[in-house]
């Protein structure tokens, strides 16, 4: 729009240009939905897509999640695929940052023509676009995030959660703190956000609407968490809570050391991986900082456990040997969890198969408890079992809580067999 | 004097006019994705073409004007997000949203200013560099906003009277924006070329002169930055729409930049460059991204390029056109065209801002 005028020919040109776009178009549109294929599902190929991410302030403590991924799907394609087809992984880094997010999932939607959205990290990150997938009726699973946002399956219904919640983690959290130390003082330091105001909801049921003695936030921007731990050490908190991202919970564990405040920690899964936690301490005070460290899992992470040995080979053989560590068993634990759903979804997989797949329940995955997927439920995990560092090892302790409603319940874990070898057949 | 300004203003009425529904038809050649890119461009177009103006014309160097947006964002989700808790929906919804997006953006604009009328050069520039970097910190701070995660806007699906023609939610989307940028650039394109266009002239040009002249600048000055930051704001309100979403971590200091950019590329002053500017700046990075992927680097290269490459480019791009074409891609172009077109039409009122910045 420079300063020139229009002649009244050039106005007509224009005018009799656009009512051509504009017929042009509506015949365009008329030869629309023709395509009957489902999107991503080719002969011999699955497409799905993910944003993670693998620069930005969260690329530390996460961008190893979707490498884990890739390499036990690389594993799933070196033994056949699925039903003759081999999975392919479109990874898109969005930064953690909402805005990106916006723009990668458009473009493995529409562009990439994905059969489904994998995995999506982070909580504000995937918010942004879960209204855009489920218009675009896109299967939208195994959210990475313990948000309770994912579990609407009347506004959201392609939606799937596969953490363990928050709620589900506080709540278990608490009462094995109400079980193991009783009568002392239960503060939480949380993020300044959805992530630390549900843990603490979580907390809340076990401990009562006042049972906190202490809740200090923090945010992400900001590197410095001594005013926080100050206010907890003063409060006389003898057991902390850590609804922490891994950077944050190895920062509040080393500042309260500097000070002299050794209360008992107990942090959610997504900031409680001890050896992420040792990569940000050192090796040489970790194991010290750490005894005693208490935080939750509701995937296989014992030593011994098959699982972990299965996932190391294939972290050896598919990934370089890349550093294991809860992300990797993570990632691994996904593939797997979508492996099965595909696998179920017969020879010839749609987009409406393997939400129906999700929905019917027969979907186990590899947890500590078989997954919760219903019609009317799309959390992943409703249990989580505590986990405890003690001489440089991290293990489940064998207790393990269920969430239901407002009841948190002491249960068994039953821990998913590994059949075969690690992939999943109908 | 008022009879060629008022034939002016007709013309860049029906020109407007005639480029939306241009633009309108243009969404039924474009498949989702890129309706979703015309959209985002549109709304970058609304802040450029404020920016343009206030550069080009003012010689007010803004580093911030993604917080603007941002305030047109903000207000948008506040607003909408009212009207939600109210009940309202659709074209009510909307309108009150759109209403809160202009009164951020237009008082935050506002106050920019009355400081822009009193800050010169380079004191303008930090003042407005330092509002970019505050805004997370703000937005941390001022509660219901969000902090980091930002605020969710209610979503704006194909309403029932348009859904046999339009064919997607991006589509109507792309109309939205395109509708919007026409209402927020219009007047813009008007002021530009009538008396308001003189003064802003005027008082780049020599301020004592203008000063002589009977003309306030600092008046000036503020009303320039009002009216890019209302453009600005409605901008703001699209991406918002568009994307459901408004987080700071959207409106950062590199986005700003790139705006300034877009526009110092696109040509100082003219609002043709605005236009090229914005397009460059959404579609660059994508062009770039899609073609690193299908050289088929490998990861880890790819992963160090991804983001950085960008960055490059428009450095390279924007010395490589203030060293070949001064006066911005648009009047790079014009000079094609304007021998073509001067042929037809016999006259050329072209101008080529001579200095860039505020002396």
């Amino acid at each position: 729009m420079r300063t020139t005028h229009s002649t009244p020919r050039t106005l007509v040109r224009t005018v009799v240009a656009a009512t051509g776009a504009v017929a042009v178009g509506l015949g365009l549109s008329a030869c629309g939905g023709a395509d009957e294929a489902t999107p991503g599902v080719s002969e011999d190929t699955v497409t799905v897509g993910t944003h993670q991410p693998l620069t930005g302030p969260a690329a530390a403590g996460y961008s190893s999640i979707s490498a884990a991924t890739s390499a036990y799907f690389d594993y799933v394609n070196a033994n056949g695929g699925v039903h003759g087809r081999t999975i392919e992984y479109l990874v898109k880094d969005d930064g953690y940052n909402p805005a990106n997010t916006q723009t990668v999932v458009r473009e493995l939607v529409q562009q990439d023509d994905v059969f489904a959205v994998l995995n999506g990290l982070g909580t504000p990150t995937h918010s942004s676009v879960l209204d855009f997938l489920n218009q675009n009726e896109v299967p939208d699973l195994f959210v990475s995030s313990g948000s309770t946002a994912w579990n609407d399956p009347e506004s959201y219904p392609y939606t799937f959660g596969f953490n363990a919640d928050y709620l589900v983690e506080g709540s278990a959290l608490a009462q094995y703190a109400s079980d193991e130390h009783p009568g002392e003082k239960v503060c939480m330091l949380g993020q300044d956000d959805d992530y630390g105001e549900t843990l603490r909801a979580g907390a809340e049921i076990v401990l009562g609407a006042d049972g906190l003695g202490a809740y200090e936030t923090y945010e992400t921007s900001n590197q410095d968490v001594t005013a926080q731990i100050g206010a907890l050490q003063a409060a006389g908190c003898e057991v902390v809570m850590l609804a922490t991202v891994n950077g944050f919970s190895a920062l509040a564990v080393g500042t309260a050391a500097q000070m002299g405040f050794m209360p008992t920690w107990m942090a959610s899964s997504a900031g409680g991986d001890y050896p992420t936690l040792v990569g940000f301490l050192g090796e040489d005070v970790a194991p010290q900082l750490l005894q005693g460290f208490v935080s939750v899992n509701y995937l296989p992470f014992s030593p011994d456990s098959e699982w972990v040995e299965l996932f190391r080979q294939i972290n050896e053989e598919y990934n370089d040997g890349a550093s294991f560590d809860g992300n990797t068993v993570f990632g691994m634990g996904v593939g797997y969890a979508f492996t099965e759903a595909l696998a179920k979804a017969g020879e010839d997989p749609t987009r409406e198969a393997l939400v129906e797949v999700l929905e019917s329940g027969e979907l186990v995955g590899n947890g500590i408890v078989p997954l919760t997927y219903s019609a009317e439920n799309h959390a992943g995990y409703d249990a989580a079992g505590i986990t405890l560092v003690d001489g440089g090892v991290q293990d489940f302790v064998g207790s393990t809580y269920r969430l239901e409603g407002e009841t948190v319940t002491a249960v068994e874990p039953e821990q998913v067999a590994l059949e075969g070898d690690g992939i999943p057949v109908e | 004097m008022t009879a060629t300004i008022s034939s002016r203003t007709r013309g860049i009425v029906l020109r407007a006019l005639a480029l939306t529904v241009l633009a309108l038809a243009a969404t039924f050649l474009l498949d989702s994705y890129r309706n979703y890119q015309l959209a985002v461009v549109a709304a970058v177009f609304c802040a450029t073409a404020g920016l343009t103006l206030l550069v080009g014309l003012t010689g007010q160097l803004s580093l911030g004007h993604a917080v603007l947006m941002a305030c047109g964002g903000y207000g948008y989700a506040l607003a909408a997000g009212f009207a939600v808790e109210v009940d309202l929906s659709g074209m009510l919804r909307f309108a009150l949203g759109i209403v809160g997006a202009v009164v951020v953006a237009g008082a935050v604009g506002g106050l920019l200013g009355l400081a822009g009328a009193r800050l010169r050069g380079p004191y303008l520039a930090g003042l407005t560099l330092a509002l970019v970097i505050a805004l997370p910190a703000f937005t941390s701070q001022v509660p219901g906003l969000g902090g980091d995660q930002g605020r969710n806007v209610p979503f704006e699906p194909v309403p029932d009277w348009l859904a046999p023609v339009l064919f997607s939610t991006e589509q109507w989307h792309a109309w939205i924006a395109i509708l919007v940028a026409a209402v927020a650039v219009t007047p813009l394109a008007v002021l530009r070329s009538g008396r308001a266009g003189l003064r802003m002239r005027a008082v780049h040009g020599d301020e004592v002169a203008a000063r002589l002249a009977g003309i306030s600048p600092g008046r000036v000055k503020s009303h320039a930055f009002v009216a890019g930051a209302l453009s600005a704001g409605l901008g703001g309100a699209v991406l918002a729409i568009v994307t459901q979403n408004v987080s700071p971590g959207g409106y950062d200091l590199a986005f700003s930049l790139l705006l300034l950019v877009a526009v110092v590329v696109g040509g100082l002053g003219s609002i043709g460059g605005a236009a090229v500017g914005s397009v460059l700046v959404v579609l660059l990075p994508w062009l770039i991204d899609t073609l690193t992927t299908s050289v088929g680097l490998p990861a880890d290269v790819e992963q160090r390029l991804s983001g950085n490459l960008v960055v490059l480019v428009f450095g390279a791009l924007l010395i490589l056109v203030t060293v070949v074409w001064p006066g911005g891609l648009s009047h790079a172009f014009a000079g094609r065209l304007g021998s073509l077109s001067a042929r037809l039409r016999r006259r050329s009122d072209q101008h080529v801002p001579q200095s860039l910045t505020e002396r």
